[in-house]
């Protein structure tokens, strides 16, 4: 992880997507163009600087850090339903500072924005939500934990003495579709990079990550057609910075792999003048080892036509080192996410030399 | 052969300069006034579409608080429970030199593809963060000068507002935690908890059911509107007269032509050629002088309409495909009708018919007859229309059938007239007099016609103007009749407000209402004091005895006239009020410009019925000198923000000030149909003067000199004038009764009292008269200091 020259790919679609977010409206060029970069860029003074050798508290680093410029909460679950069905779910929250304070009311600096999406093998639900720090629309707390906005919601359900994200509840709606879940964790929270101290190039870039990406779910989906219940498995992220993006960079493909025995692994090539591919292998009782720049090798094998482009939905994923050849199949070719900021996420199945189901996110296209 | 006839046809323009120019000059105005009207309406309409497009929250229903503001808190709870709502706080505030608009808007939750979020997209931090940026038309920018934030030129704003974000607004109205209204987004969840349960007392308001800023000013465009049309068919007139007399004098043209072998066919393709031609370029040269016409009369209308209804419209005018489209149009249709008679009369000419010059207009009898056929039809159809016609087409087509029928009488009548003055003239001159001036009658009748149109529309549009504006100031008192306006924020305040009120004012009257249904629809119930102010001011369009008595002690309530109107209620009937019971309707009130029903009932029962109705907003009888003293006072001991107070003398001092202006655009309106009416008098008496040489030298040979001739031309010309005013009085105020009874109550729901202005028709009828003598002067002038030789050549040539 610590070679990384980059944010995240994350961190990249969450800073283009905040970056957005008071553009409603606009779109993915529009915003990367009239936002800029260059914009938040020029207000990368005072925000406060990952440093290496701070060490996660918890529960306290749960909560926002609104010294920091980008932060999310990011949850992603592989679901089956009692139907037969495989579906997937998403509920992200981001958090987007003006100025490196927290503040109360309208003068309050800090924004944030809500994406759930819901897919099935046959539909694709998406809805986005906005709203202003300051005033109670949106927020997190730490303890008790709570991430809302609107009457989306996220809310810890740990018993006392567990770590407040060792079991949520989450909840969100749109126009047709809402969903209601319960995630419990059944292995411990996995610190990216260095102890939770991602660096991200040699400039010494770097960004706060960890993820809990042992979840069991289990809950309702209520969907135009009625409702269906689900079981599966659940990956949340956690990451601030402070961050800008590398101007080339035009988009990412990222993995979420959840084998069948129970390991876990988490991938992406970054698509700038040059590819740029990372990784980490975690154990299925959570120790990580993370991937070097190329040990991953991605290959497109389909495109579909997605939203008016052509968007890889099939991928080969190698990592020669580690044995491991997989091709992914998406349960629906076309989850597009038609948010502000519109991108690719959905769930999808993998078979090779490992088998399983994971979360693929691409970006850019 | 095309090319010789064309040349030949041509050529009558120039042998006749004059001809040619009272064509192009009476097409041209025409179309300069009609599509200077519409110029001006067009621009409004767009100020109103971009005020409602602006928040995209136009179309969308909103929520609001009968006490007027909402607190930030239920916002927050409807958005904690599903609810898609955006906050929207509005406010006037003094910004640098100007007292503006302000518009608080919180970019983050409001309407998708909302012009407000394309604004700031630059640098949103910059318009989110204190202290913030603000958008406004840079007629703003300039009105405010300093302002104390950054402001950016955004001509989709509308004039006279500024936008920022709604915590800036918050900050700079005093009005912290408070909101003006939540619109309401589209695609709510399905299975929301109600609304009442989250936000209670909290009303739905629908986009259609809201007064809309464009129906209040319909009123306005529409005698704008019908003031164009009449101006337009006084131009057709002219041109209708213009292109006869061509096509009559060149009747000898015409059979060289034919008898040449020109086919007919081609004739008239090379006239109405001719004639789409002079429309182009008088329909362009009327474009040019609409949009002047419009440019210069603009800021008093912007101002109008400002004033009137705070409807945003910028002084400065845009050009708009739309209605140069239309004026070109109507130039054309305006030259084909005008010409269509004389092609078809041309079409059944005989090749070698006699070309004896023959007046155009000579009317026979028979020509006479008819024409008093159809004025007769035509008043009929006005007068069943009066009775059976329904909706606002009938009314213009009522309109129309009017001034048609009085138009065509008008030569009749005169006609009447001049043998009653020739039987009752004494000695040789005097009969000649009346005898020429019935002679010459058919030729000068269009313009005649014309001239009681003009004179017609403008009495006619006056009194409904002035009948408007005495309505409006009415209205005014009865609206503004307190010396001081103020809101509190919390029912404490209110109570806190009116104890300190009381031993320093006259009167603290209670703004109290509640929002219900009433006779199937929706309504506001006022809790009404008994008190001087309403009994001296409300005035009351109709009334059973003692109706205020009844008001005050709780037997009768008053309704407003559109209710009266829709549910058919009136003093005598009963009306359901819910939580009330059956009261008697003891008085019907005017309330102009309020789509809805509305209803004033006694304050005990108003309290008993409505407990719970928000007790915040007074009105305050007091010396007005007093009032500034009162705002420090109120501003110091409570914190009361300058928005929730209003001084209402000057608020009405400034209202009634641009009233006023709208009268400036009537006027100078007024002054142009005159014009062009004088235009057509001057062009038809030009053209006669020239063809009367034969009938006025015998009278030169029998001794009378030229100058009593001119005398006596004069004096006849301005006797018709005189005449056809004295008939357009008449007219008109049927116009006026037309405009403010029918189309009025059909386009709006309510009637506008008639008044009726003397003063202002004597204006007129000299404004006409005087038209008259500038139309009368030239050709009597010119008769004056003819030649004595060009007399006698008239006997030499004999015909």
């Amino acid at each position: 992880m610590s070679d990384r020259p980059t944010l995240s790919r994350r961190a990249a679609l969450r800073l283009l997507a905040v970056g957005a977010v008071a553009l409603p409206g606009t779109t993915f060029s529009g915003a990367v163009r009239a936002q800029g970069f260059a914009g938040l860029g020029t207000t990368a003074e005072g925000f406060a600087v990952p440093q290496r050798g701070r060490p996660l508290v918890f529960p306290q680093d749960h909560g926002s850090h609104p010294a920091y410029r980008i932060e999310w909460w990011y949850l992603t679950a592989v679901l089956r339903g009692a139907d037969e069905r495989d579906y997937g779910v998403q509920w992200t929250l981001f958090r987007s500072a003006l100025a490196p304070r927290e503040g109360q009311g309208w003068s309050a600096p800090q924004l944030w924005m809500g994406h759930a999406g819901l897919t099935t093998p046959t539909s694709h639900f998406g809805a986005e939500r906005r709203a202003r720090g300051g005033i109670g629309q949106a927020g997190v707390d730490a303890t008790p934990f709570r991430a809302w906005i609107d009457e989306w919601q996220m809310t810890g359900t740990a018993p006392p003495g567990a770590d407040e994200l060792d079991a949520l509840r989450v909840s969100a709606a749109g126009g047709d579709f809402d969903y209601r879940l319960d995630v419990t964790a059944e292995g411990p929270l996995v610190l990216q990079g260095d102890a939770g101290y991602s660096v991200k190039s040699e400039a010494g870039q770097a960004s706060y990550y960890y993820s809990q990406p042992f979840y069991r779910v289990a809950g309702v989906l209520n969907l135009p057609d009625g409702p269906v219940e689900v079981t599966g498995q659940g990956w949340l992220d956690r990451e601030w910075s402070s961050q800008p993006l590398e101007p080339d960079q035009a988009g990412w493909d990222w993995v979420s792999l959840i084998f069948e025995d129970g390991a876990r692994m988490m991938g992406f090539q970054l698509r700038g003048e040059r590819i740029f591919t990372s990784g980490t292998w975690i154990e299925a009782d959570g120790r990580a080892t993370p991937l070097p720049h190329n040990a991953l090798r991605y290959t497109p094998l389909a495109h579909a036509q997605v939203a008016g482009r052509a968007v890889p939905v099939r991928w080969r994923i190698d990592w020669a080192d580690g044995g491991l050849s997989i091709e992914t199949t998406p349960v629906n070719p076309q989850s597009w996410m038609d948010t502000s900021v519109p991108y690719w996420e959905g769930p999808i199945i993998f078979t090779g030399t490992h088998a399983g189901r994971g979360y693929l996110e691409m970006t850019g296209y | 052969m095309t090319a010789t006839a064309l040349m030949a046809l041509l050529s009558h323009w120039r042998r006749h300069p004059v001809q040619l120019l009272m064509l192009l000059a009476g097409l041209a105005l025409a179309t300069a006034l009609w599509s200077g009207v519409q110029a001006l309406n067009a621009e409004a309409r767009a100020a109103y579409d971009r005020a409602g497009a602006l928040l995209g929250e136009a179309e969308l229903p909103r929520l609001e608080a009968p006490a007027g503001l909402i607190d930030q808190q239920d916002y927050i709870a409807l958005r904690r429970a599903g609810w898609q709502v955006s906050p929207v706080l509005e406010g006037r505030v003094d910004l640098g030199m100007s007292r503006v608009t302000l518009l608080g808007i919180e970019p983050m939750t409001a309407p998708g593809g909302v012009a407000a979020a394309d604004l700031m997209g630059a640098d949103p931090g910059a318009f989110l963060s204190p202290p913030g940026r603000g958008f406004a038309a840079p007629e703003t920018i300039r009105a405010v000068g300093e302002a104390p934030f950054e402001l950016v030129a955004a001509p989709e704003v509308p004039v006279g507002q500024v936008l920022v974000d709604i915590g800036i607004a918050q900050s700079l109205l005093g009005l912290d935690g408070r909101i003006s209204r939540l619109t309401l987004l589209p695609d709510q969840q399905q299975g929301l908890p109600p609304l009442d349960g989250v936000a209670p007392g909290l009303h739905r308001i629908d986009p259609a059911t809201e007064t809309d800023l464009a129906a209040l000013t319909d009123s306005f465009h529409l005698n704008l509107t019908a003031f164009g049309l009449l101006a337009f068919a006084v131009g057709l007139f002219i041109v209708h007269a213009a292109v006869g007399l061509a096509f009559e004098q060149r009747r000898g043209v015409f059979r060289t032509l034919r008898a040449l072998g020109l086919p007919l066919r081609r004739l008239m393709l090379l006239l109405a050629g001719e004639m789409l031609l002079f429309g182009l370029i008088a329909g362009a040269a009327g474009l040019v002088l609409g949009y002047l016409v419009a440019g210069s009369l603009l800021p008093d209308v912007a101002a109008s309409l400002r004033g009137l209804y705070g409807a945003p419209v910028p002084g400065a005018l845009a050009f708009r495909w739309e209605w140069a489209a239309a004026g070109v149009a109507m130039a054309l249709a305006g030259v084909l009708v005008a010409g269509g008679q004389s092609l078809s009369q041309l079409a059944r000419l005989p090749i070698l018919a006699p070309a004896r010059p023959r007046a155009w207009a000579r009317a026979s009898a028979r020509g006479m007859r008819l024409q008093a056929g159809a004025a007769v039809a035509l008043g009929l159809l006005a007068l069943v229309l009066v009775f059976t016609g329904q909706g606002l087409l009938a009314g213009f087509v009522l309109l129309a059938a009017l001034l048609l029928s009085a138009a065509l009488a008008v030569p009749l009548i005169l006609a009447a007239l001049l043998i009653l003055g020739e039987r009752r003239a004494r000695g040789p001159v005097a009969q000649w007099f009346w005898a020429d001036g019935r002679q010459n009658l058919p030729r000068l009748s269009l313009a005649l016609m014309a001239l009681m149109l003009a004179l017609a529309a403008n009495i006619g549009v006056g009194t409904m103007v002035s009948s408007f504006r005495a309505t409006f100031i009415g209205w005014l008192d009865q609206r503004l009749v307190a010396e001081f306006y103020v809101t509190a924020r919390t029912e404490a305040e209110a109570e806190a407000l009116r104890a300190a009120l009381s031993p320093r004012t006259d009167a603290v009257l209670p703004v109290w209402f509640a929002e219900t249904t009433v006779a199937g629809r929706p309504a506001r119930i006022y809790g009404t004091a008994d008190h001087a102010t309403y009994r001296d001011h409300w005035p009351l369009i109709a009334a059973a005895p003692a109706a205020w008595d009844q008001l005050a002690t709780g037997e009768g309530v008053m309704i407003n006239e559109q209710l009266a109107r829709a549910a058919d209620l009136w003093p005598g009937a009963a009306v359901d009020l819910p939580g009330v019971g059956r009261l008697a309707v003891a008085g019907v009130y005017s309330d102009y410009g309020n789509p809805r029903a509305q209803v004033m009932l006694g304050i005990d029962h108003f309290l008993y019925a409505f407990p719970q109705a928000p007790r915040l907003a007074h009105a305050v009888r007091m010396d007005p000198a007093d009032v500034p003293g009162l705002m420090a006072v109120l501003q110091d001991r409570f914190g009361l923000p300058g928005t929730l107070m209003s001084d209402q003398a000057q608020a009405k001092a400034v209202s009634l000030q641009v009233f006023e202006r709208t009268f400036v655009v009537t006027r100078a309106l007024n002054v142009l149909t005159l014009s062009v009416a004088a235009l057509a008098l001057f062009a038809s008496l030009v053209t006669l003067s020239g063809m009367r040489m034969a009938q006025l030298a015998p009278l030169w040979a029998l001794g009378l000199t030229r100058r009593r001739l001119a005398l006596l031309d004069l004096g006849r010309g301005m006797v018709l004038a005189a005449l056809t005013a004295v008939l357009a009085l008449p007219v008109g105020l049927l116009l006026a009764q037309v405009l403010l009874a029918v189309i009025n109550v059909q386009a709006f729901g309510w009637r506008l009292p008639m008044q009726v202005f003397p003063a202002d028709w004597m204006r007129l009828g000299l404004w006409a008269m005087l038209a008259a003598l500038v139309a009368c002067a030239l050709p009597a002038l010119r008769l004056a200091r003819s030649a004595p030789a060009d007399l006698i050549r008239v006997f030499v040539h004999e015909r």
